[in-house]
């Protein structure tokens, strides 16, 4: 009697079972079926990096460069996005596409500093989505005048999970970690911490306060991405912040 | 919570793939890097599927374990629970991922006897 199953390798074979041998692993729900198998092998991400690409193609015509900027809630985006405006004005042209789950606070504490601003409130559905996804993004390009910009900055929904996993058409990533959050958060969040190029350090004005242990989180970031560049930062006093402006700069 | 999401992707493909046939199952190959919770994918795919052609069908997910590849001494390391992607060989760095980020539909299985009703 062959029996078609497959294994946690990925193979899937007919052999023939002796006696009452039973195997603990594998996936034997095709015993339970007599119906066709139709082999898919399509990535489930397909249509979203599809879309990335677009986004990026027309960001590039555009001569225009991206910047996916990811944190917890309250890691301090939004602050240094004001802080950073106000630095750029009058040198490099910005736009700004703002994820937010409901609400346009945070758009509304970037207005006036001089930059096109394009929210997108992911609140659709299911208490809304937690990270925004190419096709989000894309929606937004409309609302850019793109031909007369230099440097878009994505701030993306403040969640250290999901926005890891879609890329938007950037052309990079970076992540606003504060001290607050504590050293281990690398380890928790690995996909995250891996996803970006830069890593910007921030609230680092409370550190007399905290007994926050700076080499310790470091050696953890190391272990999930060595390449990662590390930026110190308060974004509420500015340190920091020219050397962002700097980084900014030298990605156009 | 992008699970949902992930399952209005997944009815796409399954929807091309299985061309108005009943499906039973679908096999979905899913890498541990991966930040996708297999019980609540198969729990959004129950929402999503509902009082649609695919309502009735369920999510069968298959893990991978993430491997890391050295660069340097070409050691190949089990990446465990907490990923940490140092090699086991040598404790070097610099190391590439060589399994654990697959996030793929495999196969669908047809339901014959719906077919036939």
């Amino acid at each position: 009697m062959g029996r078609f199953h497959r294994h946690d390798d990925g193979t899937a074979h007919d052999h023939e079972h002796a006696g009452d041998h039973v195997h603990d692993t594998g996936d034997h729900s095709g015993y339970a079926t007599g119906g066709e198998r139709v082999e898919v092998l399509e990535r489930i991400f397909d249509e979203n990096d599809k879309t990335a690409a677009a986004n990026r193609a027309e960001f590039a015509a555009a001569g225009v460069r991206v910047v996916n900027l990811m944190s917890s809630p309250g890691a301090g985006k939004t602050t240094l996005l004001r802080e950073t405006l106000g630095r750029l004005a009058g040198q490099v042209r910005v736009g700004i596409i703002e994820g937010d789950i409901e609400t346009s606070l945070d758009a509304d504490r970037l207005a006036g500093f001089g930059a096109q601003v394009a929210l997108i409130n992911t609140g659709n559905g299911f208490g809304g989505e937690c990270h925004l996804d190419a096709p989000m993004v894309r929606s937004a390009l409309s609302r850019l005048p793109l031909a007369e910009l230099d440097l878009v900055l994505i701030e993306n929904v403040g969640n250290l999970v999901c926005p890891a996993e879609f890329d938007v058409g950037e052309d990079a990533r970076a992540m606003v970690y504060a001290i607050t959050e504590g050293e281990e958060k690398p380890l928790k969040y690995p996909v995250m911490f891996r996803s970006c190029g830069l890593v910007v350090v921030n609230k680092m004005d409370l550190l007399p306060y905290l007994g926050f242990d700076l080499d310790g989180f470091l050696d953890n970031l190391r272990k999930v991405n060595p390449g990662a560049e590390v930026m110190p930062m308060s974004a509420r006093t500015g340190e920091g912040v020219d050397a962002w402006c700097d980084w900014l700069r030298a990605r156009l | 919570m992008h699970e949902l999401s992930i399952c209005g992707s997944i009815a796409d493909i399954v929807t091309r793939h299985a061309a108005g046939r009943p499906v039973k199952v679908i096999n979905v190959r899913m890498g541990q890097l991966r930040q996708v919770v297999p019980e609540t994918l198969v729990y959004c795919w129950e929402l999503v599927s509902a009082e649609t052609p695919l309502a009735g069908s369920r999510v069968s997910v298959e893990t991978v374990p993430a491997r890391i590849s050295c660069r340097s001494c070409g050691h190949v390391t089990e990446v465990g629970a907490v990923p940490v992607f140092v090699c086991g060989g040598c404790g070097g760095f610099d190391a590439e991922v060589v399994s654990g980020e697959e996030f793929l539909i495999t196969s669908l299985e047809l339901d014959e006897e719906g077919a036939s009703t």
